[in-house]
């Protein structure tokens, strides 16, 4: 078949692949939605450590994957561990792309961030240590005691980005987070994340539906099918980091990005 | 910006001079259209130790009361009721039934039921606030940002939790629209009340004790201490919740 399986997809950026520890083991994952299956005992690892963006045609449940990952919404079956751990025994951070009715409006930017602690029972000292940490870690420079609707979509979005952070989750997930923003602040909100990933390291899995970003930001593309959604291809991302402006004209990341097109317009036109 | 809140002041000056228009040209009788200064004067005299005064502040009394105990009940129970949709499904007729029925057909049954007393009047006020509420409080809950249930549900809040600290704060915006339709339609029923149930005090009762009497400036006087008293109540929900739920409408 012309599915491309991991060892050709590497042809597009030559050398051996990283051998990447799974953290995330998808097993046998099935799910429909109104009579349409979406996924039908679907396999895949996610790599530890390292950024994976989402990919695919419009539908084919990029959204869903990671929100049943998340444990937003229940699979039918099929099972899913994080290194072994079960979803209630691990930290997760995820960040929706309506940042304005995800934040709690009633609480200042700052308790927002400090909320998901408050749940974890950490006296108040904790809670603003923490905070500070995150804050002076990531060198914020947004007034944190403003109201969420007091600031800029970016800096709501920034906020919502912190506040899955705070915890220091093992998994950051990311569904189109920057989608509701204007071109200008995307820019800034990319490099945002890069260097976020670059300083905690953390498995971040984003879903995006703008092909540069996925593969400006991401380790590994996980390109999906139309539905029933299966991986098209895996292809690794080896431009180094801090990637800048000069990364997008950079030929190695022309071919890769050309590829991972070619393998969408396939996938859109078998629809 | 600064002229723009003048404007309202113009629609009074206007009213106040179509009045004297109206009572200079004799387009009614005298004895029904007394002038906008006789009113004023007999305002000011009532509610300054006079009758209205005394009687201003027993509607005051009766409309908090009713309107305090459908709070009380309704508020509860439309959280409930919100946050078990099913529930909510199962009584909505039910609640828009009767949300529906003039309260003031409700009179006879609460006059047979507890007799004629204060309490008749404060009771059948909050029977017609209470549905309101329950309708507006369960509908806030139920509308609540389904984003902002998840974003705290992946952030691991319990079910618990999540109601005490998303889905009522989520539901204060439309708690207060309850609150603000509740207060008004409670002031009319106690109004309503105050007229024909027996009543010896409360601004119903001036109205119409003014009527029976021909003292027409005392009758648009307590009119009057009635629409103040109207909009002043909206106008104080409006600035507990402007100043409590700062969020609303952002």
């Amino acid at each position: 078949m012309d599915r491309v399986n991991g060892a050709a997809a590497v042809a597009a950026t030559p050398g051996a692949a990283p051998a990447g520890e799974a953290h995330i083991t998808i097993r046998g994952l099935s799910k429909r939605f109104q009579g349409a299956v979406i996924y039908d005992n679907f396999d895949f690892d996610i790599p530890r450590g390292r950024f994976l963006s989402i990919f695919g045609p419009n539908g084919c449940g990029k959204s869903t994957l990671i929100n049943i990952v998340a444990g937003l919404i229940p699979a039918d079956a099929g099972t899913i561990l994080f290194g072994g751990k079960t979803l209630m025994e691990t930290k997760i951070g995820y960040v929706f792309q309506n940042y304005r009715e995800a934040l709690f409006p009633w609480l200042r930017s700052i308790d927002n961030i400090e909320y998901p602690l408050k749940l974890a029972r950490l006296p108040k000292r904790e809670r603003e240590e923490k905070v500070e940490k995150l804050v002076t870690h990531l060198g914020v420079k947004i007034d944190l005691k403003r109201y969420p609707y007091e600031l800029s979509g970016g800096q709501q979005q920034l906020v919502s980005i912190m506040r899955a952070l705070v915890v220091e989750p093992e998994v950051l997930f990311l569904d189109e987070p920057f989608s509701a923003l204007d071109y200008e602040m995307t820019l800034f909100m990319r490099e945002q994340l890069q260097r976020i990933f670059l300083e905690t390291g953390t498995t971040t899995v984003l879903v995006s539906h703008d092909l540069e970003e996925a593969v400006y930001l991401a380790d590994r593309v996980l390109l999906l099918s139309r539905r029933p959604a299966q991986v098209a291809d895996f292809p690794v991302i080896r431009m180094p980091r801090p990637r800048n402006d000069d990364t997008l004209s950079d030929p190695a990341f022309v071919a890769v990005k050309g590829h991972c097109l070619e393998v969408f317009q396939r996938e859109v036109r078998k629809g | 910006m600064k002229r723009d809140t003048f404007l309202p002041l113009l629609g009074v000056a206007g009213l106040i001079a179509v009045w004297y228009l109206a009572v200079w040209a004799r387009v009614v009788d005298p004895v029904l259209l007394p002038s906008p200064d006789q009113t004023f004067a007999a305002l000011v005299k009532g509610m300054a130790g006079g009758k209205l005064g005394h009687d201003f502040w027993r509607t005051v009394e009766r409309t908090a009361y009713a309107t305090a105990i459908a709070a009380v009940i309704a508020i509860p129970f439309g959280v409930l009721l919100g946050a078990n949709e099913k529930a909510y499904r199962a009584v909505e007729f039910v609640i828009d039934f009767f949300r529906s029925t003039p309260a003031s057909a409700m009179f006879p049954l609460f006059l047979v039921i507890f007799g004629v007393g204060d309490m008749t009047k404060i009771l059948v006020a909050s029977f017609g606030a209470l549905l309101v509420i329950l309708f507006n409080v369960a509908y806030g809950v139920m509308n609540a940002r389904k984003t902002r249930l998840l974003a705290a549900k992946v952030m691991g809040a319990s079910r618990l939790r999540v109601l005490t600290d998303v889905m009522l704060l989520e539901s204060l915006p439309q708690t207060f629209v309850g609150l603000r339709n509740g207060v008004s339609l409670a002031l009319v029923i106690v109004v309503v009340a105050e007229m024909f149930i027996g009543s010896t005090d409360g601004l119903g009762h001036r109205v119409f004790e003014a009527q029976q009497l021909f003292a027409m400036p005392d009758m648009y006087a307590a009119i009057f201490a009635a629409g103040a008293l109207g909009y002043g109540l909206n106008l104080l929900f409006m600035l507990v919740e402007k100043r409590y739920v700062h969020w609303s409408g952002k």
